[in-house]
């Protein structure tokens, strides 16, 4: 391997890399939050990324359906769980945030499709469209297990994989489809071609992890996570809200992960189950950062990516095993280095 | 009719197995019940390693890829004859997961669980990448089964074959639960720690769980193999392997019929939906996945120990054999009394700046009961887990019998004689109290898995369910040794846990508060117990804070304060011992 490629690899790894960082930490904080190890961070890529492709060619994506399917069923579990304790301002809750909101993105949707008003515009729609999700699925899934045992949470996030798949394949099709850069401007830099979107992705990737930094270091909300996630009932003593951190903590995690599938999109064909593998690998870099430290994620996810890219010189084929067994010793050594003590249920 | 109920499963097999041949059943169902006898091994497996073992594994599908392709392979490449792979398959099976269990069942809590979706993955892409597997394409052409020269093809033929494989699965995966090993298997989850302290070791039963479902994951795949006649990568992935968790969770994680009415259930509800699905949504897809999602979340919510409980009720009570006369148990030859039996020297532990204990001494003699008494935080279980090998000493040392036990693990201690209580109980609920007893005795006993399964464990087996109820018996537990553990008040599991320990046959016991809990007549009755074993030879260190029960048992009393040795001497001394009045008291007013 000459310089040449070995720059070429690098790039290809830090870009991929930075993408898996972005889902990595949100499942770091979704984990500390809610103990959820959230499979299904990955889907939020993809659709992101599908969104965008159909409002670049005119067409009204299936998003908001996907969105008031998620709210009605979202209200149907806040019904059928707090059925005792039904207040009105609960049901005008309900009824605002996931009966509403996503008739009104749908409405906006419609309308705005067709006009086709460029790519700021199918950006912040797309984002609109996927952060509500989060704290839907939140509230569907795993808010009724919130005390139940990390094993139970994860088998919980495997059924909602399964089931984001399923409504993405009626919701978007088998079709993959790719969107266009975000700045299509490249320069040379020796022999190393940069294009401008690596380095679109490592700013905004860069600058979401600052802003996520002070958020959680300076702000008295990022405060409140932080204490939730190290002890719930001694956050909920204390007057912190545990669901309502779940649900932010998942809206973050939705957001996040738009925001990727916004940066993938142009870098690769997305197809609805595309997520599931970038989920995966971004999973071993939270591993590796012990699913508690987010510079050590970070780092580790554009190891991940670096990793990637060299095996896929090496021994394309054998590209995913390499990377999925690379994750089994950092797992022994965690296990060792911060034995994990049995749950008592 | 209790001989009707002892053959009740042996018809239900024989009906089961004459059922397509009646013609009431049609082929389509007959086909969809070989899936389900398929599914149904590899659940069992499941139920055995979650629901009893305690480790969640998604990648259960790779071992039944590993079945299936070893067959394959020799079969289409080396024109190997199908029944002889049935060996190889295993054979196959079991060293590859030997290899991945050695790491995976050391990894903790959800460690475990993402290890097995890692592997679960990377298999799936080695199967799909390596070109004498035939890559993505897969192997075409592997022969049907043969007896003599008739070929089974015909699926009700096959269905015979299936099922004869699950019914067999089912009898030994039963006789192996309810052995000697089969009892440590299932304190795995829910008592690691008392497991251990009898002298369990806890990493080689979880490997042995692990390598027991991987090999009946191999045996479902050597029958998919030559019932389908082709195998490629597609059922093998991690998808698959959490559809074989969502059996079991659903049958009901931890029972074996369980892992049938769950493998039924998911099998059928696939089937049904691949029909509806693509018609309501006008295109055909991996839509039932939707379902399956849904389904799983929501079992998990409501009925998160799964459908045959629900159905059936609890597991019936166990059935224990009954002893040949003439038959024992090996006994035990105590030392003689007032010999030196354990001596801490300068034992010292310290937990970061913590000392929680500080360079205490002192020595039990055998036939005496040793009262270890002191202020909460005083350092009293801290110096039972040293004794015990939970924790090891930071300097100092700990002799029994003559042996120093430094670095010393639970499982040696129990070999040495040791028998102990837990402070806070560690018992399993779900299994009968008897069962939890005679856990005490795991060391006793030597029968392991094979003869276990074959039933050959029987004389044995009697023997050590007929110490665990002479014990229940002393402590006064008799009528209750067949409930479920659970169901008993904390004052008796203390006693479950006393009468355990002396299943151990120990030379010394060890109790951490045993009187806690207790009503005024069972402290009585305790202290009745602990003279008698104190009569027969047996040492006693007793860690109390009921006073008048300590007072008026023990020979010797030794207190600790703030991890310090203040006193040591006889009940009446200590009463009126100054620097013990004061710890207790906070000074003399």
């Amino acid at each position: 391997m000459d310089t040449t490629i070995f720059l070429f690899l690098l790039q290809d790894g830090v870009i991929n890399g930075a993408v898996y960082a972005l889902v990595a930490i949100a499942l770091v904080l979704v984990f500390a939050v809610t103990r959820v190890i959230f499979v299904p961070q990955g889907e939020f890529v993809a659709f992101a990324a599908l969104t965008v492709a159909a409002l670049e060619n005119g067409r009204a994506p299936s998003t908001p359906w996907l969105l008031l399917a998620l709210g009605i069923l979202a209200a149907i579990a806040e019904v059928v769980w707090h059925f005792r304790d039904l207040t009105v301002k609960r049901i005008v809750r309900v009824a605002l945030l996931d009966l509403a909101l996503p008739v009104a993105l749908l409405w906006l949707t419609l309308a705005l499709a067709p006009m086709k008003l460029g790519q700021l515009v199918n950006i912040l729609l797309a984002i609109a469209l996927i952060t509500p999700m989060g704290p839907m699925i939140y509230r569907i899934a795993f808010e009724p297990l919130a005390h139940s045992s990390v094993l139970v949470l994860l088998m919980a996030a495997f059924g909602v994989h399964f089931s984001l798949i399923g409504l993405g394949l009626v919701f978007f099709g088998p079709e993959g489809s790719g969107t266009t850069p975000l700045s299509s401007a490249s320069f040379s830099l020796g022999d190393l071609v940069v294009t401008g979107q690596s380095v679109a992705v490592l700013i905004v990737t860069a600058a979401l992890l600052v802003l996520f930094a002070l958020f959680f270091g300076r702000t008295l909300l990022g405060k409140a996570l932080r204490a939730c996630s190290s002890n719930r009932i001694g956050a909920r003593l204390v007057g912190i809200p545990t669901s309502a951190a779940g649900q932010f903590s998942f809206a973050i995690a939705a957001l996040l992960g738009a925001v990727s599938g916004i940066l993938v999109g142009p870098l690769m064909t997305v197809f609805y189950d595309s997520g599931f593998l970038i989920g995966l690998k971004a999973f071993v870099a939270a591993i590796i950062g012990g699913l508690v430290s987010y510079p050590l994620t970070v780092i580790a996810a554009l190891g991940v990516g670096f990793a990637e890219a060299l095996f896929s010189f090496w021994a394309s084929n054998f590209k995913e095993v390499l990377v999925f067994t690379l994750i089994i010793p950092v797992l022994a050594w965690r296990s060792i280095y911060a034995p994990y003590h049995e749950e008592s249920e | 009719m209790a001989a009707l109920r002892s053959f009740a499963p042996a018809i239900v097999a024989a009906l089961i197995l004459i059922a397509p041949f009646t013609g009431w059943l049609p082929d389509y169902w007959v086909t969809l019940f070989n899936y389900i006898g398929i599914s149904s091994l590899v659940a069992i497996g499941l139920v055995l390693l979650t629901g009893v073992g305690g480790m969640t594994s998604f990648g259960q599908s790779a071992f039944v890829g590993f079945g299936a392709y070893t067959t394959g392979v020799l079969t289409v490449h080396f024109g190997v004859s199908p029944w002889l792979t049935l060996p190889a398959a295993l054979l196959v099976t079991m060293a590859i997961a030997a290899a991945v269990g050695a790491v995976t069942v050391r990894l903790s809590g959800h460690y475990l669980p993402l290890a097995t979706i890692a592997w679960g993955i990377a298999f799936f892409y080695l199967f799909g990448n390596i070109s004498w597997l035939g890559a993505h394409d897969g192997l075409p052409g592997i022969p049907a089964l043969r007896l003599g020269g008739h070929q089974l093809i015909d699926p009700k033929e096959y269905f015979v074959v299936v099922w004869v494989a699950v019914v067999l699965a089912v009898i030994a995966t039963q006789n192996l639960l309810n052995g000697r090993v089969g009892r440590a298997v299932r304190a795995l989850r829910r008592s690691t720690r008392a497991a251990e302290a009898f002298g369990v070791n806890t990493a080689a039963a979880k490997l042995l769980v692990f390598v027991y479902a991987a090999m009946l994951a191999g045996l479902a795949g050597w029958l998919y193999a030559h019932f389908q006649r082709s195998v490629s990568p597609g059922p093998f992935g991690v998808v698959a392997g959490t559809e074989y968790l969502l059996m079991a969770v659903l049958g009901g994680a931890g029972r074996v019929y369980g892992a049938i009415l769950g493998a039924a259930g998911i099998t059928v509800l696939r089937d049904q939906l691949q029909n509806l699905l693509p018609w309501l949504f006008g295109h055909t897809g991996n839509f039932e996945s939707i379902a399956y999602g849904a389904v799983l979340v929501l079992v998990l919510q409501t009925a998160s120990n799964g459908l045959w409980p629900i159905l059936f009720g609890p597991p019936p009570p166990p059935k224990p054999p009954t002893p040949r006369d003439g038959d024992a148990l090996p006994a035990k030859t105590l030392p003689a009394p007032g010999a030196r039996l354990l001596q801490v020297q300068d034992a010292r532990k310290t937990f970061g700046g913590l000392i929680a204990v500080n360079d205490v001494n002192f020595e039990v003699e055998s036939s005496r009961i040793i009262g270890l008494i002191g202020p909460n935080g005083a350092g009293k279980s801290t110096t039972f887990n040293l004794i015990t090998g939970v924790l090891p000493l930071t300097s100092g040392a700990v002799a029994f019998d003559g042996h120093p036990l430094q670095a010393q693990t639970p499982q040696r201690a129990a070999a040495l004689g040791l028998g102990r209580t837990f402070q806070h109980v560690e018992i399993v609920p779900d299994m009968s109290v008897i069962e939890n007893v005679a856990l005490g005795s795991y060391l006793l006993g030597r029968a392991g898995v094979f003869r276990a399964i074959l039933k050959l464990d029987r004389a044995e087996e009697a023997l050590l369910f007929a110490t665990a109820r002479r014990q229940l018996q002393r402590v006064g537990l008799a009528e209750v040794a067949m409930q479920p553990a659970g169901t008993l008040a904390l004052g008796q599991l203390r006693l479950v846990e006393v009468a355990r320990a002396l299943c151990l046959n120990p030379v010394l016991l060890l109790l951490d508060e045993p009187a806690a809990g207790l009503r005024v007549g069972e402290k009585k009755a305790l202290a009745k117990l602990l003279r008698e074993v104190r009569a027969e030879g047996v040492s006693v260190l007793l860690v109390e804070h009921d006073m008048d029960f300590v007072m008026s048992l023990a020979d010797r009393l030794v207190v600790l304060d703030f991890g310090t040795k203040i006193a040591e001497g006889v009940p009446a001394e200590i009463r009126k011992n100054p620097a013990v009045l004061e710890a207790y008291l906070g000074g003399v007013a």
